[in-house]
């Protein structure tokens, strides 16, 4: 086997290159990883270079170096954020302890779980967008793709980091194993339902960076309270990473809206619902938006599990996992006694009700994570106001379109009334993208690759990545 | 930092562009950025503009600024939609080059974010070597020139540039690329000021010469990483340079120009080149210099000696010495406060040039005494900018 000069090849602050057992693990682990991702990883591209951003170091400084660089020689590295000595547990029954630095055998089993379904949604999603690039709007649109592929596969890194580093030869299993699964794959599938989704278009694929990976950012940020202080450290530099994500979300779609409303006034459109006159221009009209923008907020919420749930009351009892921003939460960290008010269905009805807050911790994190989607939409809006054109989008009820938790496969509207006399699908089916609608998008789906140039259904950035612009070559495609 | 008189590099966040992700606020290290609801914004009042939060952002969001006289408040922004139509006070277009080089120099300049060269300065050449292809220059020379017993221990290093042209303008900087060390994850760049005038150290040599502090604690309880390399190289030593940098804080070669020059520490290091130029080939211009010079005590003032052997009629000097113990008290602006009358009569001159050089402290204390003495200073301020008659460089 070749063997691989460790610290420059993976940058890293986790002494890689003195620590035997885990180089070796990490050697092992390396080759089959370069296989999934030339399996799996950005169709066709592997010869382009791309204007990427790699991490070198963790301080402001080190971690955000751009160059362009072949997708398969992206630098992967394994950072966690700068240590606190006196950091200690800040939730559940140890807090105030000092956090741990090793594994505490007792919850051994647990962590592994969190960090294996943490895992799992890195490579998938990657495999999620495997043949974006061939329809790509521009190519600063092919940049940020790669960007978050890239970054899906560090932190897959980081993952497996904790895994090998941690777990023994459990840990090793678990690593091999998050390379064998592939999304939607009937025999071998992702994990988690969202993550087995396709992400057939770019319209998709924005809506799934602003609504989907910003679960993982709920994730990430509950994980980096944790009491076992390499994941919090991890999870925190993966942070900075997934709010590159979130931005190709909330732009790209802003873009879109853009595109939309200046075609529009252009021809003189004023109804938002004149489908038909729009799409012969060449941009998404926004009804369409919406019924996107519905299917994938919807199928994001299901990442959260079920509202009551006693994993979660167990991985925060014990220290593991705590809320969303647990740090700036003022109460005393246990919730005792605490109750938290829950969406129910009861007698026909979606009601509030106070219920032990340790056992509806998901349902919090939800809330948290609905309340930020809300935000993004609110600024779309804000743009859609600007023009004058008579439409808002808005997010759906919390109980529309549910396969997990209370209103799993519950007859809910978007707007949060429980239909009677209807099925699940039926209710449903008006309001998510229809054959259609699918159909439209993917006959938008023609790829530009002119530096400067950007497809007619989505505006060029206001502001382009490290200060370059739009016309910036930020893909060679024939290097 | 914000003052209360003259111009403000404000710092912004554009909310057009934000998507509110928390990550500046994270790194922030001074906890100068807060958020509502709606918007991210910084605190004038608390932002040092370090950058480390522009790296970080995802979305180029972070990196507005606005010169203003009045900082927008945090309330404003708070209440922002878009960013506020820009007076026409903006920065200047920056040279292209190095990234980190033109960050360090921003923040040097931001106390004069609108300063244009003197009319009369010698254009010049920027960015004639690249942290791609730095020049190696070898080591001639390095000596303390603060007294051995005192605290500061400042350097005084001839190098030699061999036969690589790298043409320099008094009062520009070069930057310095130490080795890479195992926990530096990237090659660290620093500048420092060129002490000597643009024919060199010694004219006809091809070499040129710094002046540099030795940091003993870098806020984090480690030496300083370039001082320390640099202070401790010995003759033959090989350094990589970049550069040169700095299209503004240079000096008219106008013969009649009066130059005051303001500076503590290794912020002598521009006007020891100016000084020098002017010796050598101008000598009988009619021009003035006048040299505001402060340090805690003669043994810790760089170059002490030679300064005390030029002629009076090349350079009149004002040593302000705040800790020599048979003399009061005195900080450069005390030097300046006793001197304000000649200083505000030759400011007066079309001819006159004001610099500032040194540690960030002392501009807010400059400011105010020129604003205690000059009428309608922060107007005068942004005319002195534009003429090219202000320049503060600090550091
Ligand atoms: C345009 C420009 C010109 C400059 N010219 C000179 C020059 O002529 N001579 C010179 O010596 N330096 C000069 N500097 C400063 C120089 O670039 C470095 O910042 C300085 O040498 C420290 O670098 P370092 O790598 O040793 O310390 P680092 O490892 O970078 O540590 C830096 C930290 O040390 C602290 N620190 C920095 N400088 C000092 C100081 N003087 N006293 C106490 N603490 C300090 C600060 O908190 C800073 O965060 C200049 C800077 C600029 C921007
Ligand atoms: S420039 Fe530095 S001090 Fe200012 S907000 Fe950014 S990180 Fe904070
Ligand atoms: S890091 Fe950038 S995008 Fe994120 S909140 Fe700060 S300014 Fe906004």
């Amino acid at each position: 086997m070749e063997l691989i000069d460790y610290d420059s090849q993976i940058p890293n602050n986790v002494a890689l290159a003195s620590d035997e057992r885990l180089k070796r693990a990490l050697e092992q682990w390396h080759p089959g990883y370069l296989n999934w991702w030339n399996q799996m990883g950005p169709n066709g591209f592997a010869d382009s270079e791309v204007y990427l951003r790699t991490a070198t170091g963790v301080d402001p400084k080190g971690w955000a170096q751009f160059q362009y660089v072949k997708m398969p020689e992206y630098r992967w590295g394994i950072f966690l954020a700068p240590g606190d000595p006196e950091r200690r547990i800040g939730f559940g029954e140890h807090i105030g302890e000092p956090v741990w630095q090793e594994v505490p055998g007792e919850y051994r089993a647990m962590l592994r779980r969190l960090l294996v379904v943490q895992g799992d949604t890195e490579p998938a999603s990657v495999e999620q967008q495997r043949h974006l690039g061939a329809t790509a709007p521009s190519l600063y649109d092919l940049r940020n793709l790669f960007q978050v592929n890239v970054e899906e596969g560090r932190h897959l890194w980081a993952m497996v980091y904790l895994l090998q580093r941690y777990f023994g030869r459990d840990g090793r299993e678990e690593a091999e194993a998050l390379l064998h699964r592939r999304s939607g794959d009937e025999d071998r599938p992702r994990m988690l339902g969202a993550f087995n989704e396709d992400t057939p278009d770019w319209l998709s694929f924005f809506m799934f960076t602003f609504f989907t990976d910003r679960d993982g950012k709920y994730q990430l940020e509950a994980l980096a309270q944790s009491g076992f202080d390499p994941l919090a450290r991890t999870t925190r530099f993966m942070l900075t990473e997934e709010a590159h994500h979130m931005f190709v979300g909330e732009s790209g779609i802003g873009r879109v809206i853009d595109a939309t409303l200046a075609t529009m006034k252009a021809a003189g459109i004023e109804d938002p619902y004149d489908v038909d006159r729009i799409r012969t221009l060449g941009v998404i009209d926004l009804p369409t938006l919406q019924r996107y923008l519905n299917f994938h907020f919807s199928v994001s919420l299901d990442l959260f599990g079920a509202e009551g749930s006693s994993n979660a009351a167990n991985a925060f009892a014990s220290g593991l996992k705590g809320r969303f921003n647990e740090h700036k939460i003022t109460d005393d960290h246990r919730l005792v006694g605490a109750t938290y008010p829950v969406l129910r269905l009861q007698g026909g009805a979606i009601v509030a009700r106070d219920e032990p807050a340790l056992t509806v911790l998901n349902a919090r994190l939800r809330d948290d994570y609905a309340n930020d989607c809300a935000n993004g939409v609110k600024r779309w809006n804000k743009a859609i106001e600007k023009s004058g054109i008579q439409f808002q989008l808005t997010l759906p009820h919390l109980g529309f379109h549910r396969r997990v938790g209370e209103f799993q496969s519950q007859p809910i509207d978007p707007a949060g009334n429980v239909v009677t006399d209807r099925t699940f699908d039926q209710v449903t089916v008006s309001h998510l993208p229809n054959a259609t609608d699918r159909a439209f998008i993917n006959s938008l789906m023609q790829p530009v690759y002119e530096p400067g140039n950007y497809a007619r259904w989505i505006a060029a950035p206001k502001v382009a990545i490290d200060n370059k612009p739009g016309d910036f070559e930020f893909v060679r495609l024939h290097a | 930092m914000i003052t209360s008189t003259g111009l403000i590099r404000q710092h912004l966040i554009d909310p057009e562009v934000c998507i509110r992700c928390n990550t500046c606020e994270e790194t922030c290290p001074i906890g100068a950025i807060t958020h509502n609801d709606d918007n991210y914004v910084v605190d004038p009042a608390i932002c040092a503009s370090c950058g480390d939060c522009l790296g970080p952002c995802p979305t180029g969001a972070i990196d507005s600024w606005r010169i203003v006289t009045t900082p927008h408040s945090i309330d404003d922004q708070l209440g922002w939609e878009l960013l506020p139509e820009d007076t026409g006070e903006i920065f200047e277009s920056v040279p292209e080059g190095d990234d980190e080089a033109r960050a360090l120099l921003e923040v040097a300049h931001q106390g004069a974010p609108r300063a244009v060269a003197p009319k009369s300065a010698t254009v010049p050449h920027l960015n004639v070597a690249t942290r791609h292809s730095p020049i190696t220059a070898t080591v001639m020379g390095n000596y303390r020139i603060t007294d051995p017993q005192s605290e500061s221990d400042v350097h005084h290093l001839v190098l030699d540039l061999g036969g690589h042209a790298f043409p320099i303008l008094e009062g520009q900087s070069v930057g310095v690329l130490p080795p890479s060390s195992p926990d530096t994850m990237r090659p660290v760049l620093r500048l420092y000021s060129v002490s000597s005038p643009r024919d060199g150290e010694r004219p006809g040599h091809n070499n040129l010469a710094l002046t540099v502090k030795r940091v003993m604690n870098n806020g984090r309880g480690q030496p300083g990483l370039a001082s320390n390399y640099l202070c401790d190289l010995v003759k033959g030593d090989q350094v990589a340079l970049v550069g040169p940098f700095g299209d503004t804080f240079l000096m008219p070669t106008d013969p009649a120009s009066n130059l005051i020059m303001i500076c503590t520490g290794t912020g002598s290091a521009p006007f020891r080149a100016m000084t020098e130029f002017h010796r050598r080939h101008l000598p009988s211009g009619p021009g003035k210099l006048l040299l505001f010079f402060g340090a805690r005590t003669r043994s810790e003032l760089p170059y002490f000696g030679p300064l005390m052997k030029l002629d009076r009629t090349l350079i009149d000097i004002e040593l302000c010495l705040s800790r020599e113990d048979e003399l009061p008290v005195r900080h450069v602006q005390d030097g300046l406060r006793e001197r304000a009358v000649e200083v505000t009569e030759l400011l007066g001159h079309d001819a006159t040039h004001l610099y500032l050089c040194g540690v960030k402290g002392m501009e807010e204390s400059v400011r105010d005494v020129l604003a205690e003495s000059i009428p309608d200073w922060p107007a005068r301020e942004v005319q002195l900018l534009q003429e090219g008659r202000l320049h503060i460089e600090t550091y």
